[in-house]
């Protein structure tokens, strides 16, 4: 069956099982070129492999739950989603969440996902205390920072790629409402958001919003979006009476693939203008709940599809500190003049990481999505270059497209890793992504 | 404060455990029942930790008709509702030459899953409250050359069902038959299955639910299978024994 990623480009012929015990797991691992497959939500082709793509939606079972200090264990294929229905209103917040809920733990784990408040609280594996990882030859390993810590470490970020994680322990949150106090402060242009940024590192969540399109003066005007979890006593009267309310909204299904020309250059441009005067004007404190904050596009289902038939791609990368205003300057030029349509632009400041594997460096992230053209591709092998000449590495959980000597030259991590990659290893797990790669 | 027990027997198949998740988010307790049962510890603590209500475990074999007596006299109560997912399809080429799995099937389908609710039965009359939910199959519906082992048994499943019913109708037992139509379950995950026509175990387990709360007496779970199987009901015998279905 053809299988794709969230940016459904590319497609893929692959073969998919689903298998519903630990015994028929280990089986198919037997087999060779496994790899795990959550909920197909990274962007291209991690999760996917031509002759052993292993589905993980049977092993969605929580295991435990301490109430005490907030540690949950769960079967990898567990939804974030199913996690905050099930503990937000007992009180329990994921750390670090994703800007979709819609994605498995096993997931989280393998991409070692970032949240908005990476600035503060570092990315989603420094709250995993352990792991269960069936390894090549079908044994199962407890690993954790302290014992097997080599496997743990590879894995936190790894892409799947050491083994196929069984079950996680993580650690919850404790939050006394599910409302977020959101500031929205409009930037000029790009200096100014990232001091903004730069002025606002003990928030605890920060993002913004960016116009890619504006020019000149205007280059990379934003909306910087801070946010805090609101208390009891911020809320007024009628949300006290149920202060960790989950609200639960109709979601708009995108019924089909939108035609390609729908998001063009002016479409976008016309977007942008109205979506920052209205932010402009929202200028100051209020109240969202959760899923309105951290999750604005779960709004809308299969939303991949307002990007057409040929599909998208997002491209991600990092810059170091020092270099990022002048790295993102000329990242901004590039996508001014090639006319790009990126629709949903975030720019987001990283904090230290101290991980393996794991994407974020200190310094600022910009995150962009391609409608599939020829001209977008060209666009992307230039931000590429600029990505490289400034330091700065590149998410593995958005990649569709980037070739194996681009990474090499971002990232020596990924030399070690094929070192640590055994040859048992390498045979038993690999992605379409991990060949392009060359992991 | 929990509503009650909910019992599902045959608690191993994907039908019963979605039927589970189904009741214990209404906030009822669940008690399950089946072979090998310890392979299901991990489902109770999903269950008591998503929902917040006890789930309690019991080792049941449906083909053991003597151990069904005190099978439920040993349960610490007795349920307001109890679902039978009791089920085996076994390969019908194999159950036309060998006897012995074509019995095994036939009292997998039929002798055990009646069996235990015929004791149920007794148990909810005495009480003059409860349903009890059988769920069959539409291969039930006509004996087809491909499936007529598991099939018949399924009628007779069905008949026992209806019977059961017409008996307790007035003494305040109500009786649920359930004809799932394709079901994508691990019995049917080799099979190549027509998506529109399948349900998931969940639909199921919300079609059971409903009719429980509803107090329904039969129900296809896709309303497409209540047209298809009048259409083959129909079908004379002396036209429908040459069909390939």
């Amino acid at each position: 069956m053809k299988l794709g990623g969230w940016g459904r480009y590319p497609l893929i012929d692959a073969k998919l099982k689903s298998p519903t015990s630990i015994k028929e797991l280990i089986e198919l691992i037997s087999w060779g070129n496994a790899i795990a497959r959550g909920n197909g939500r990274s962007y291209g082709d991690s999760s996917i492999s031509k002759q052993n793509t292993i589905c993980m939606k049977n092993f969605n079972r929580i295991l435990e739950f301490d109430n005490k200090n907030g540690l949950i264990v769960v079967e990898s294929g567990v939804l974030l989603s199913e996690i905050i229905s099930t503990f937000l209103y007992r009180g329990w917040f994921p750390k670090v969440t994703p800007g979709s809920k819609y994605v498995t733990i096993g997931g989280m784990v393998a991409c070692d996902v970032h949240g908005k408040n990476h600035h503060k609280d570092g990315s989603f594996g420094n709250y995993v205390e352990w792991l269960d990882i069936i390894s090549s030859n079908g044994e199962i390993i407890r690993c954790s920072r302290k014992t097997n810590s080599e496997v743990f470490n590879w894995t936190i970020g790894g892409m799947g790629l050491t083994g196929i994680v069984l079950r996680i322990a993580f650690y919850l949150h404790p939050i006394t409402t599910s409302w977020i106090k959101q500031k929205t402060i409009p930037a000029k242009n790009i200096d100014h958001a990232i001091e903004i940024f730069e002025e606002n590192l003990d928030s605890t969540y920060s993002v913004a919003w960016i116009d890619c399109l504006s020019k000149g003066n205007k280059l990379g005007r934003s909306l910087v979006m801070l946010g805090e979890h609101a208390n009891v006593s911020d809320l007024d009267s009628n949300m006290k009476r149920d202060p960790l309310m989950i609200k639960s909204k109709t979601k708009i299904r995108i019924p089909f693939n939108f035609p390609s020309f729908i998001l063009n250059y002016f479409t976008v441009k016309i977007f942008n203008y109205i979506y920052y005067s209205f932010g402009k004007k929202k200028n100051g404190y209020k109240l969202v709940d959760y899923d309105t904050y951290f999750y604005p596009l779960d709004y809308f289902l299969d939303w991949n599809k307002i990007y057409g038939s040929d599909g998208f791609a997002q491209f991600q990368c990092v810059l170091p500190l020092k270099n990022a205003k002048l790295g993102m300057h000329e990242i901004l030029n590039a996508l001014s003049f090639f006319k790009s349509n990126s629709f949903l632009t975030v720019l987001k400041r990283f904090g230290k990481q101290e991980s393996y594997l794991s994407f974020p460096m200190e310094g600022y992230t910009l995150a962009l999505d391609f409608p599939i053209t020829k001209k977008n591709i060209d666009l992307m092998k230039k931000l590429d270059e600029i990505t490289l000449k400034y330091k700065g590495r590149f998410y593995l959980a958005k990649d569709s497209r980037m070739n194996s000597c681009t990474l090499e030259k971002s990232d020596i991590r990924f030399k070690k890793y094929r070192k640590f990659r055994s040859s048992e290893m390498k045979k038993s797990f690999s992605s379409v992504q991990s060949e392009r790669l060359e992991l | 404060m929990s509503k009650g027990a909910v019992l599902i027997i045959g608690a191993r198949s994907d039908i019963a455990i979605a039927v589970a998740h189904c009741f214990a988010k209404e906030g009822y307790d669940i008690q399950l029942a089946a072979r090998n049962i310890s392979s299901l510890n991990a489902d109770k603590s999903d269950i008591e930790l998503r929902y917040q209500v006890g789930v309690s475990l019991y080792d049941f074999n449906a083909l053991e008709i003597d151990s069904h007596e005190r099978f439920v006299s040993l349960l610490p109560k007795l349920p307001l509702v109890a679902v039978c997912a009791v089920g085996y399809m076994g390969v019908q080429a194999e159950n036309e030459r060998d006897l012995l799995a074509a019995v095994n099937v036939m009292r997998s389908n039929f002798e055990g899953p009646a069996s235990i609710l015929a004791i149920l039965a007794n148990h909810f009359e005495q009480r003059g409250s409860g349903t009890l939910v059988g769920i069959s199959s539409v291969a039930g519906e006509r004996g087809r050359a491909k499936n007529y082992i598991y099939g018949s048994a399924k009628a007779g499943f069905t008949a026992f069902l209806s019977g059961l019913r017409n008996r307790l109708a007035r003494k305040g037992v109500h009786v649920i038959t359930v004809l799932p139509g394709f079901v994508a379950t691990k019995m049917t995950k080799e099979m190549n299955l027509p998506s529109k026509l399948t349900a998931q175990p969940e639909e199921v387990a919300i079609a059971v639910l409903n009719a429980v709360k509803k107090k329904h007496n039969i129900i296809y779970v896709k309303k497409t299978w209540l047209l298809i199987m009048k259409v083959i009901r129909s079908i004379p015998e002396h036209f429908f024994k040459k069909m390939k279905l």
